[in-house]
């Protein structure tokens, strides 16, 4: 992959930072950083409805961009790109707009337990709500789910059932950094119940490998404009349109309505049916640059040098800690992107995190707004690397170099 | 400046009254819910001081830190000069300026201390 450095002015800015943080966020290319800029400085008026120029140039940028992330997942049409805030909002607009409607008491609402909680908690709440049954696929040592029967095949029986209304999956673990077979799991789900409506939380897969909501067959999919070279501030909730052509608004107000009297509100089509208010117009033209981007790198390019990437990650930690160091998922036999979720024996890892800062090194502490996974695998926290594109070889050495520092620093430790 | 001077890295690899008193008047768990962090603190009292504070858990070296050091300081304390501690006083003891990110971890065991004197007092 040709260095991409140089297009990241973050790095420029920070020439000694070494930036392992990226499945929080990623850093945001120039190109993204201009095209805001752009609307702001030449076209920076409200979208829609805006009988001159320049607001017909601003609402067609932001409606260009709905095409631009269509064709980016396969979706069959750009209508089914609904803008929100973030991937968490796209999910609550699922259990608000749709989820209310549908769950009665005695319902299934199925997951896993290894989803960040922005995946989670949404479906929690809605099954507590309505007196649903919120059903957890749990997963092994290793962290792949508990799906499998003793051939090696995903099993589903006595997990799905007729009453299964959702079922929400992570295509990509923000801790364990693996590949879900979601394909076949969606597959296994439509066997069992095809009126279960499925919906993946993409935010980890979309900005490090190619995603295609037709090939997957989900019903929704969830993702985040800030962790694939955008601005924060934007999501995307892509629906199939059958779907959606039905599904009541969630946020009333300007620009989701046709016609409103006194007596009465009508409401727009689908997708502006489910954008109330002003969007972040900006964020939604800079996420099209964004992908934009990506596409210009090359998204099976990507992918790649990712997984050489994450490869040397995990093998260059095992080799320098050993025993000494467990990494969450390390064990699966799963793809899986540039990441590892990591304990450290007798180190704790907000001093790991803290410690490596002083190395100029970025990592997150904590449990990833996946507490339940933490709990399962039984790890307080972890200490989390995570890589992108613009990671390089010398970025993992350093880091690798520099752990090693902070392990003699804060051990032996207390012996209690 | 770094953070894990060599006061605090003393005190999180050999820490004070670390452990659990035998018969406390007054046994508290406290978690950071930012990190799964646990510290249990037992206190033993006369009724308005403090006689024995202990404490024992799983943190990091600020917190183990600041337990170390704050159980030392308020041996003998009245439980209203305990209670008037703040985070400035904390932060005193360890000699160090945190960010907001990190206070949480350096006033664990001021919570659990107040805690203790709030179980005592009722």
């Amino acid at each position: 992959m040709k260095d991409v450095r140089l297009d990241f002015p973050l790095l420029r800015t920070h020439q000694d930072l070494i930036y392992l943080d990226s499945a929080a966020t990623s850093l945001k290319p120039q190109i993204v950083l201009d095209a805001m800029n752009r609307y702001y400085t030449d076209y920076g008026a409200n979208i829609h409805r805006g009988l001159y120029a320049i607001s017909e140039e601003a609402s067609s940028e932001y409606e260009e961009t709905r095409q631009v992330v269509a064709d980016f997942i396969n979706a069959p049409s750009s209508q089914e790109i609904i803008f929100t805030r973030n991937a968490t909002e796209s999910v609550n607009l699922i259990t608000y707009a749709l989820g209310r409607e549908m769950v009665d008491p005695g319902d299934q609402i199925v997951t896993t337990v290894i989803e960040h909680h922005a995946n989670f908690v949404p479906w929690q709440q809605l099954a507590f709500q309505h007196d649903a049954e919120f059903k957890v696929i749990d997963c092994l040592e290793n962290g792949d789910l508990d799906i499998y029967d003793e051939t090696g095949r995903i099993d589903l029986s006595g997990i799905i059932t007729t009453k299964t209304r959702f079922c929400a999956l992570t295509l990509v673990s923000n801790v364990l950094g693996t590949v879900q077979p979601v394909k076949e799991i969606i597959k296994a789900i439509r066997a069992i119940n095809p009126k279960t409506l499925i919906l993946v939380d993409a935010a980890q897969a979309v900005p490090h490998m190619p995603v295609d909501v037709q090939d997957l067959d989900c019903d929704f999919l969830a993702l985040s404009s800030h962790k694939m070279c955008g601005p924060t501030g934007v999501g995307v909730l892509w629906g199939r349109n059958e779907i959606l052509a039905h599904m009541p608004p969630f946020l009333f107000g300007g620009a989701m309505i046709r016609e409103v009297r006194i007596e009465e509100t009508t409401y727009d089509e689908s997708p502006h049916r489910f954008e109330a208010g002003t969007p972040d117009i900006a964020g939604v033209i800079g996420l099209k640059a964004a992908v934009r981007y990506l596409q210009g790198v090359g998204m099976q390019t990507l992918y790649k040098h990712e997984q050489e990437l994450g490869a040397t990650l995990l093998k260059q930690l095992q080799e320098a800690f050993g025993t000494k160091i467990r990494i969450l998922g390390a064990d699966s036999r799963l793809p899986r992107i540039g990441l590892a979720a990591f304990e450290l024996e007798g180190c704790h890892p907000h001093d790991v995190a803290a410690l490596l800062d002083e190395e100029n090194i970025a990592v997150r502490a904590g449990n990833h707004c996946a507490m339940p996974l933490h709990a399962r695998l039984k790890a307080n926290a972890t200490t989390r690397a995570s890589l992108y594109l613009y990671t390089t070889h010398d970025d993992i050495t350093k880091l690798v170099t520099a752990l090693h520092k902070v392990h003699t620093r804060l051990c032996p430790s207390i012996k209690k | 400046m770094s953070i894990y001077q060599e006061i605090i890295m003393n005190h999180y690899h050999h820490p004070h009254n670390y452990g659990a008193l035998p018969q406390p008047d007054a046994d508290v768990n406290i978690v950071n819910t930012s990190c799964g962090d646990s510290i249990r603190v037992t206190v033993t009292s006369d009724g308005t001081t403090i006689r024995d504070v202990a404490f024992e858990g799983h943190g990091c070296a600020i917190s183990t830190a600041a337990a170390s050091l704050l159980t030392d300081h308020i041996k003998g304390m009245s439980f209203d000069a305990v209670r008037k501690l703040t985070t400035h006083d904390v932060l005193t003891l360890l000699g160090i300026s945190l960010t907001p990110g990190r206070l949480k971890c350096a006033l664990l065991p001021l919570e659990g201390i107040h805690r203790a004197i709030n179980t005592l007092e009722k």
